[in-house]
């Protein structure tokens, strides 16, 4: 069925909350302290009327009740992303702290971008959305326009999000083109039945490389590092969780949501993607001395864990990808969004040796990011934990056992980067480490993350049996 | 030979002749003006496919506002009274050489095979501006309205990076 104005309803909430915070720069004179406070308590609101569609696992859109869990997905990472970015910005550019209406304002869209991402279940609005959630993003990567670093990764972005986007759009033409629909559940029916023109395989294949850039998987991963090392951190928090959550609810529907593993040609492409961003992403981390950096490329590493769950196939790999973006989420916004309080202005105090002495002045702040980091490697009992096995669990049921055995390894890998720098916070002495007073409400959104974190760790089955209801 | 096939071939020589002089004179304002001799033909050929709306969108979005951005661009670009493009030979000729020749292989082939495209007939009024319309505010009206978001989205994002002073 298609996405009506009726079932769109978090859509068009997240779309009003944009253009009151519009109407609000243009109505107020001091508009930024009510921006900030309207626009969280605007995403909350969304949030939790959302949240009942959410537990009835609501069907009414066209991809169900996931469609509304990825939205919540969507939600939760702004939220963090706004609470982060106040403080940020001050600290960082006093003059564009004065313009976070605004960049409150292109996260918003954002989110409504990749709502109608995973919401739709048509090429069309898949395409629109992704224009609408990439447009904000190249703007949010170079905000603070006097960085130079922000305004080359904005503009490498940009260029590289350009000419993806022409692959995609070529790609979905092509389908349309040989389908004559432009239903993604009509295409996946196509792809298990097999046996179509190669036009539409190269549309499929064209449309899974542009998601695969997005994603930041392997052989398209170039611009991750720069990009994310270049961008305000919070706007790298959003862009690792959001956007990619956005972009892996499309492969989900796209690659793997049938459950019809003989159906999936693309299989062994898939996991050669995986693979190839697990090795690439943990070792070229394990080099970095930049911390911004480690965690750019752990996410490409991350991408590809989450690939060996699209590429089994099955439905279990489906929901084991899905939790893992939702855990992925909470640990991941987490250890940005602490990499952003250390972090000083001109991209200072990012590297290891600046982080030596942090558990001292600042016990909190270094528990909870040593708490984000063993998550992140997948260590028990942190809800990273589960995200990974529940993928590779999936990759074996589908008779990829060497895909789950090079993950295990390769997280093996990157257990040593991100213990290497929980060692340096607590084991060696060092001058740096802000004793500053964090914002009550930044310490509260970090707290709330790390308590989801291990609440996803001792109980997954409260989200995985959720998840277990969409199908 | 009937009106169509007359108006067709007059208009598509027309567009084939254009198309060769835009690449070929080394005046690139003449070059412009070549191209818009052929984006007008297009949009005729358009026409002649009972594709309204498409020859429409043609005149105004290429022969409109494309040209006047390419116009532009050269205008930005060649200042002074040199008003020739420099010849740049190297390597990439002989890329484009080759690409050039993959592509006419391709065409050949298809054309010598015989391979033909989607048949079957469109429905009455396909390709109208009713139609469109229809389907535009019918079945496609929270498309529609997203790329207003889009825009919206794109105008703020230009004030953001363009602006003189930040408040």
């Amino acid at each position: 069925m298609p996405l009506t104005l009726e079932s769109s309803y978090p859509l068009i909430a997240i779309c009003s909350l944009g253009v009151l915070l519009l109407l609000l720069e243009i109505v107020l004179k001091k508009p930024d302290p009510v921006s900030y406070s309207v626009t969280i308590a605007g995403l909350l609101a969304v949030g939790v009327c959302i949240f009942p569609g959410l537990l009835r696992g609501d069907g009414a859109t066209p991809t169900g009740g996931a469609g509304l869990l990825f939205c919540e997905v969507f939600i939760a990472a702004a939220l963090l992303t706004v609470v982060f970015s106040g403080e940020y910005l001050r600290r960082h550019d006093s003059e564009r702290a004065a313009g976070q209406g605004a960049y409150n304002l292109l996260v918003v869209f954002a989110v409504a971008g990749m709502m109608l991402m995973a919401l739709a279940g048509d090429l069309i609005s898949l395409f629109l959305g992704l224009e609408l959630m990439s447009i904000c993003l190249y703007v949010l990567v170079g905000f603070l326009r006097k960085h130079v670093t922000g305004n080359e990764a904005s503009l490498k972005y940009f260029l590289l999000g350009a000419f993806i986007t022409g692959f995609i759009l070529y790609g979905i033409a092509l389908l349309y083109g040989s389908a004559g629909t432009l239903s993604i559940d009509a295409i996946v029916a196509l792809v298990i039945a097999g046996d179509q023109t190669p036009v539409f395989w190269a549309g499929l294949a064209l449309v899974l490389a542009g998601f695969a850039f997005k994603v930041g998987a392997f052989p398209f991963h170039m611009w991750i590092p720069d990009v994310y090392q270049g961008a305000p951190t919070p706007v790298t928090a959003f862009m690792a969780t959001g956007a990619k959550a956005a972009a892996f609810s499309v492969l989900i529907l796209m690659f793997s949501r049938r459950g019809g593993a003989e159906g999936l040609v693309f299989r062994d492409l898939i996991s050669f993607l995986a693979a190839g961003s697990m090795i690439v992403g943990n070792l070229l981390a394990i080099v970095q001395q930049n911390v911004k950096r480690m965690l750019a490329y752990s996410s490409i590493a991350h991408a590809g864990y989450m690939l060996v769950g699209i590429a089994s196939g099955n439905l279990n790999g489906s929901d084991g990808v899905t939790f893992y973006l939702v855990s992925y989420l909470f640990m991941n916004v987490g250890a940005f969004g602490v990499v952003s309080l250390v972090e000083e202005r001109e991209e200072k105090n990012l590297t290891y040796e600046d982080y030596s002495g942090f558990s001292a002045k600042n016990p909190l702040l270094a528990g909870l990011l040593a708490l984000f980091l063993f998550s992140l490697a997948g260590l028990p009992p942190f809800g990273g934990f589960f995200g990974k096995y529940f993928v590779f669990v999936a990759a074996i049921e589908a008779d990829l056992t060497w895909l789950a055995i090079l993950g295990v390894l390769s997280s093996l890998a990157g257990v040593y980067y991100y213990i290497r720098l929980v060692m340096v916070m607590y084991f060696r002495d060092g001058e740096a480490g802000r004793a500053e007073a964090v914002p009550r409400l930044v310490l509260a959104a970090l707290g709330l993350a790390a308590l989801i974190n291990v609440q996803l760790g001792i109980l997954p089955s409260s989200v995985i049996s959720l998840i277990h209801r969409f199908h | 030979m009937d009106f169509e096939r007359i108006f067709f071939f007059a208009t598509a020589g027309v567009a084939v002749v254009s198309g060769i002089l835009t690449i070929t004179r080394r005046n690139p304002v003449q070059s412009v003006l070549f191209l818009i001799v052929n984006f007008f033909c297009i949009a005729l050929l358009y026409l002649g496919l009972h594709a309204q709306f498409l020859a429409i969108i043609q005149i105004l979005v290429y022969a409109g506002a494309i040209m006047v951005l390419f116009l532009f661009v050269i205008m930005l670009l060649n200042l002074g009274d040199e008003n020739t493009l420099e010849e740049k030979s190297g390597y990439r000729k002989y890329i484009a050489v080759v690409l050039a020749a993959v592509v006419l292989v391709q065409i050949l082939t298809v054309v010598a095979g015989g391979v033909t495209g989607p048949t079957g007939t469109a429905a009455a009024g396909f390709g109208t501006v009713e139609a469109l319309g229809e389907t535009l505010f019918r079945e496609y009206l929270l498309q529609f309205e997203a790329t207003s978001v889009l825009l919206l989205a794109a105008l703020v994002g230009v004030i953001v990076i363009a602006k003189k002073k930040v408040i």
